[in-house]
């Protein structure tokens, strides 16, 4: 398979007044054409700053410390901020975390849509708004030509997040980053937005990154899963993988922590203990505290990120042997 | 809309009718008109003549609804200094005022917004610290001290400028102005000066904090994210967001400019009404002194107004009510 982008050593590092944040570090992963990837892993963990990382939108006090973002073959950390803004909204899009206050309270739901139009298509005047009214209505929005002239404010916040996927998707991007695209919607609207979303990534044949702390939802949608803990990837794998045989013991607190309602657990389980302080990460693996299966190795000792097995990478030292 | 403007019509109403009453009552206090209005050696019957003649010897509320029924008629009586029509004196040197509160505004709103929107985008470059650190001494510095040093130091010291008076006046567009001619222009320049640092300061101040309170918000990232160029966020998005704020300010800021032009005008012996109030409240001259505080109630009452109108210009979320 071909692949679309890869990351290779990526660090992004806050310089905070009280310390160094090592939000990422050291993250290698890639993604295939037409593939859905998710990263999930606890609050924190760093994956909002990974996707930031890729467009290179990280503000100050944060920066890329060193590693190349090679999409299509190209070094995107090299890129100036002028060659960054071509990309940006054409080849790669990224949809925030938190909707409601994604879109501009003062341009209409059109001017925010044609504004990725107008920048990266040679569309005219009449077919942008048809473009604008068939993207919101691919996504579900009903009555699209007397919509567009609305404000933000006079959208619901689920019609809000649709409006933001329907500018993400408005010039066929080649890659999608999604962070927690439906966290803040209602259940029912989070898998019809999903549903939505994968349809679009199999239709317009690009590759999407679903960042998500919920390993049930990932599951469904993905074809592969990095888990991320402390700004770094501890496993990843082909979903059933990770499902099934999965070998870091964060991994499988993760997955022991899905509420089944077919299993019909008497008690949840949980991880133990909480995310270190980022200021003050263990010396050895980051998970050494919390981790049930830890040896004196761990303490002190950083694990190596490997192939475990062929497609399967993980770091620690004593992957939990045997099925789940 | 037109409930809007019922309302706000209401409002005037009220306003006028509470300033006037006030007027009348400080008018009536401050001062005896008579002893301005006869001569010192008057006889008896020429002052009762007088009393008569201003109504002073009917009951007072009598005397209030005869100033408001005159007044409604623009009549607010003669000027005792002049011995003209007190209404017609405040509009004949109204242009000059207002031309001088007009450019200040420009002003204000031109230097205010371009630097508050450059010490924004870049709070730390060493141009943004210079405007910062002399935006806090254009608030602070007073008025009438600033255009002492203007005039020292244009005026006396160099003698670039001249530092009194309207200069040569041109007719633009019927309105008769100092713009219109080049010495005109060249007087205007300091009172301008003077009278907009004030506010110059205070938009600068105002428009740094929008923008950089806005630079951080999701919807520019989302815009950044669309590969929308910096300049184009920073004067669209973003500004657009910022002058939501700045439209209040600038109607105060309108408001108290006009009342600053008393201080601006008398040191540049400006011949505004700014300068003729005050000449006015020197003498005790109250027709000239009522007719001028109902025309700048009127004048906030009609800026707010157009403040409201702009707010919903620019801020969709704000509908009239
Ligand atoms: N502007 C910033 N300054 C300092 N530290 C930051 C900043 N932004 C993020 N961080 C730190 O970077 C780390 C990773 O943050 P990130 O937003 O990527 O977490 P996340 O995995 O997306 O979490 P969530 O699931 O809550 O969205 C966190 O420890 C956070 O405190
Ligand atoms: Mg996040």
């Amino acid at each position: 398979m071909e692949k679309l982008l890869e990351v290779k050593n990526l660090k992004t590092y806050f310089h905070t007044f009280k310390g160094v944040v090592k939000a990422v570090d050291g993250v290698d992963f890639y993604v295939n054409k037409g593939e859905i990837l998710g990263i999930v892993g606890e609050s924190g963990g760093g994956k909002s700053i990974t996707g930031f990382s890729l467009i290179k939108l990280i503000e100050s006090p944060g920066k890329i410390e060193t590693g190349e973002i090679l999409f299509e073959g190209n070094d995107l950390v090299k890129y100036s901020e002028r060659e960054m803004s071509k990309i940006r909204g054409k080849d790669i899009v990224m949809i925030f975390q938190d909707p409601m206050t994604s879109l501009n309270p003062v341009y209409t739901i059109k001017q925010q849509i044609e504004e990725s139009l107008i920048l990266h298509t040679n569309l005219n005047k009449k077919e942008r708004h048809e473009r604008c009214v068939e993207l919101l209505k691919d996504v579900g929005i009903p009555n699209p030509e007397n919509r567009l002239t609305n404000y933000p404010h006079q959208f619901s916040g689920g019609m809000r997040q649709r409006v933001v996927i329907a500018i993400a998707l408005a010039v066929n991007p080649k890659l999608i980053i999604a962070d927690e695209p439906t966290t803040a919607l209602d259940v029912t609207i989070q898998a019809q937005i999903l549903k939505l979303m994968t349809e679009l990534v199999k239709k317009q044949g690009c590759s999407m990154i679903l960042i998500t702390h919920d390993l049930a939802v990932v599951s469904e949608i993905a074809d592969r899963i990095n888990v991320m803990y402390c700004g770094k990837i501890v496993e990843s794998s082909k979903v059933s993988t990770i499902m099934n045989h999965c070998k870091h013991p964060y991994t499988r607190g993760l997955l022991n922590s899905i509420p089944d309602i077919k299993d019909n657990k008497d008690r949840l389980e949980t991880i133990d203990g909480i995310v270190p302080n980022m200021f003050k990460l263990p010396k050895g693996c980051n998970f050494y505290p919390r981790c049930n299966k830890r040896m004196e190795e761990c303490e002190n000792k950083e694990p190596e990120y490997r192939e475990y097995k062929e497609g399967h990478y993980i770091s620690c030292h004593y992957p939990i042997e045997g099925e789940r | 809309m037109i409930k809007f403007l019922i309302k706000r019509i209401w409002q005037l109403v009220i306003v006028l009718f509470a300033v006037s009453l006030l007027v009348f009552i400080m008018t009536s206090l401050v001062g005896d008109p008579l002893s301005l209005l006869v001569k010192e050696n008057a006889s008896a019957s020429q002052i009762a003549e007088a009393t008569e003649y201003l109504g002073l010897d009917q009951p007072a509320y009598h005397q209030y609804f005869l100033f408001v029924k005159n007044a409604l008629n623009g009549d607010f009586g003669v000027s005792y200094r002049y011995q003209q029509s007190a209404i017609h004196l405040i509009i004949e040197r109204m242009p000059a005022t207002l031309e001088l509160v007009v450019i200040a505004m420009a002003l204000s709103i031109v230097f205010g917004i371009v630097f508050g929107v450059y010490a924004g985008a870049y709070p730390n470059s060493f141009l943004s610290k210079t405007i910062m650190n002399l935006s806090i001494a254009g608030i602070s510095v007073p008025s009438f001290w600033l255009g002492m040093l203007m005039i020292y130091i244009f005026g006396i010291k160099f003698g670039l400028l001249p530092v009194s008076g309207r200069g040569e006046v041109g007719t633009i567009l019927g309105i008769k102005t100092s713009l219109a001619t080049i010495d005109g222009i060249k007087h205007v320049i300091l009172p301008a000066l003077t009278l907009s640092m004030g506010s110059v300061a205070s938009i600068i101040r105002l428009t740094r904090a929008g923008i950089q309170e806005n630079m951080v918000q999701d919807y520019v990232k989302l815009a950044r994210a669309k590969g929308v160029k910096n300049r184009k966020i920073l004067f669209g998005h973003v500004l657009k967001n910022t002058l939501i704020p700045i439209i209040t300010i600038f109607g105060l800021q309108l408001g108290s400019l006009i009342a600053y032009t008393t201080i601006t005008e008398t040191i540049f012996a400006w011949p505004g009404m700014g300068k003729l109030i005050i000449d006015s409240i020197n003498s005790s001259d109250t027709p000239i002194i009522s007719a001028y505080i109902l025309l700048v109630a009127v004048i906030f009452v009609v800026i707010n107004f157009v403040v409201d109108l702009l707010y919903c210009v620019i801020d969709p979320r704000i509908e009239l009510k």
